[in-house]
């Protein structure tokens, strides 16, 4: 399929592509100008990631992205050719609430909802990045690893907004995740 | 958004070849633009002020590595994602500033987007400029500049010009001119190297263009040579996350506390003569300010908070601020002075 742009000129701006989504194969069609949100809440009704903003401000669209979180609103699929993507759908393995879902859940971290999907991503990776020992604008010292303490979650969180200003309860839920994420990991190594 | 073809290149031969195949143009309207992360680029096209008719995606080139050289310099390709760098246990060692100053910019979620070449190349985020409705010499040549005289209270305090008030938005790149970093391009003869001084432009005449890369030309690296003296990246924003400078700093500091350099005065900083510093100002220009002023008043002299704020002000003499944005200038001085005794006290 092929679009004029504004010099009238033909540009071709159909793509195959193929994703891996929440585990399962999906080989689709994308127009070039389409974002990953847009094939996810589109092409293949996962209607779980939220546009917000479309400009990568408010985190709504957050998704897992090769196992790591991003902006779904900033990514264009046909850039994402073969990529693995997990979504809140894809959160709960198996029927059974993540950690982090059942934190959000425990600690009454929302009101309306609409920013959740997108936090539940974005929670989940800041787990698996404060393990790997990145730090972030608020550690005290970035040649050492980071402790997740308050002022860490919502440093990390920060790229996430909520409307409804649910934050102390989101801080609250990502501190008694971490805290579970740590404990299973202690268990593990033990 | 205006439709575009789509193309993924290989190598950087493959990525410079493909984009000297279309019809230049760069990111306005029409032509040939590099796709990266896409954090800055794909937000642009959405608003309509970057028009490409066609992209070439260099994400994937094989320029994700960063290297340490035998002097204990960094070569960081340019296709490696702000997080990466981040983490990097080398950066956070030997050049923190920097580590510090890419945590210091955007969200996490855009920190694993978004990568070094892309972070040199962003835009301005003037509203003016990020509004397509409205004139803008950097947008659109010659259309004017409503900034001067309309919302500019963000914008720049030095080296503009009656053309652009504009600000760079990089953090990254803030820490890079104080490291004296390098900026390693490929273009269709080879490989050139220019420091990130003259990389980018002040707006003069001419503000649509921010640095001298010509059309078709791509970042492949950034050299930063090393640096063996504590550093640190300040922030000030009006909140407390995930908003860009209104003024930011990298410095190092270098002190001998050898002969005659003891016994500071009670409530200075921690006495002794600067070795070396370096020093760049965010926020405040159309590019990374690098302080060379205050870097020249500092070198030699006693590491005391008197020296720091002569250094400060001797920088911000050359400041002319706009209508609204006066108080960058004893904001940049302050957060001058405080960063620089702090490393001066060694905290």
């Amino acid at each position: 399929m092929d679009s004029a742009n504004f010099s009238g000129e033909a540009v071709p701006v159909h793509a195959d592509i193929t994703l891996r989504v929440n585990g399962r194969e999906r080989a689709l069609g994308v127009d070039t100008r389409a974002s990953l949100l847009d094939v996810l809440r589109e092409d293949l009704g996962l209607t779980g990631s939220k546009k917000g903003c479309d400009h990568g401000q408010c985190g709504a669209c957050t998704v897992l992205l090769d196992g790591r979180r991003a902006n779904s609103c900033l990514a264009l699929a046909v850039a994402h050719d073969g990529a693995d993507v997990v979504t809140v759908e894809g959160l709960a393995a198996e029927g059974e609430l993540s950690p982090v879902q059942e934190a959000f859940i425990e600690n009454d971290a929302f009101q309306c909802g609409y920013c959740t999907p997108g936090q539940l991503c974005s929670a989940t990776a800041v787990l698996d990045e404060a393990a790997r020992g990145w730090p972030s604008t608020v550690t005290a010292d970035v040649s050492s690893d980071p402790v997740l303490d308050d002022a860490e979650i919502s440093e990390r969180m920060s790229g996430n907004l909520c409307r409804c200003g649910a934050y102390p309860g989101i801080v609250a839920a990502v501190r008694q995740a971490a805290l579970r994420h740590r404990e299973t990991a202690e268990r593990t190594d033990a | 958004m205006r439709p575009f073809a789509y193309e993924r290149a290989t190598t950087a031969e493959d990525a410079v070849a493909r984009h000297a195949a279309g019809d230049g143009g760069g990111n306005g309207r029409g032509g040939t633009a590099y796709l990266a992360g896409g954090t800055n680029l794909v937000d642009l096209m959405r608003l309509g002020v970057a028009q490409p008719a066609r992209l070439v995606d260099v994400r994937r080139l094989p320029l994700d590595r960063i290297e340490l050289d035998t002097d204990g310099g960094l070569v960081i390709g340019a296709a490696v994602t702000n997080s990466d760098l981040a983490a990097d246990r080398t950066v956070r060692e030997g050049h923190p500033v920097l580590a510090e100053a890419v945590v210091a910019g955007a969200s996490g979620q855009i920190r694993n987007l978004a990568t070094v070449g892309g972070n040199l190349l962003q835009r301005t985020r003037c509203p003016y400029f990020q509004d397509a409705a409205k004139p803008c010499n950097k947008r659109n040549p010659g259309s004017g500049c409503p900034a001067r005289e309309g919302e500019h209270h963000n914008l720049a305090v030095i080296g503009h010009s009656a053309a652009c008030v504009a600000t760079h938005p990089s953090d990254m790149a803030v820490a890079l001119a104080a490291l004296g970093a390098s900026v390693r391009i490929r273009n269709a003869e080879g490989e050139r190297t220019v420091s990130l001084d003259d990389f980018y432009r002040l707006p003069g005449g001419e503000p649509e263009c921010d640095t001298v890369l010509e059309p078709g030309e791509l970042i492949t690296a950034v050299e930063v040579p090393p640096l063996g003296m504590p550093s640190r990246y300040r922030k000030v924003r009006e909140r407390a996350s995930f908003a860009f400078a209104l003024v930011s700093v990298a410095a190092a500091l270098d002190v001998d506390r050898g002969a005659g350099g003891g016994g500071a005065a009670g409530g200075e900083a921690g006495g002794g003569t600067i070795r070396d510093v370096r020093l760049a100002l965010g926020g405040v220009a159309h590019r990374p300010w690098r302080a060379r002023r205050a870097e020249d008043v500092l070198r030699g002299a006693p590491a005391t908070r008197e020296s720091f704020l002569r250094a400060a002000e001797a920088e911000m003499e050359a400041a002319e601020p706009l209508r609204d944005n006066g108080y960058k200038v004893p904001l940049a001085r302050n957060l001058i002075v405080r960063t620089l005794t702090e490393l001066g006290e060694g905290s």
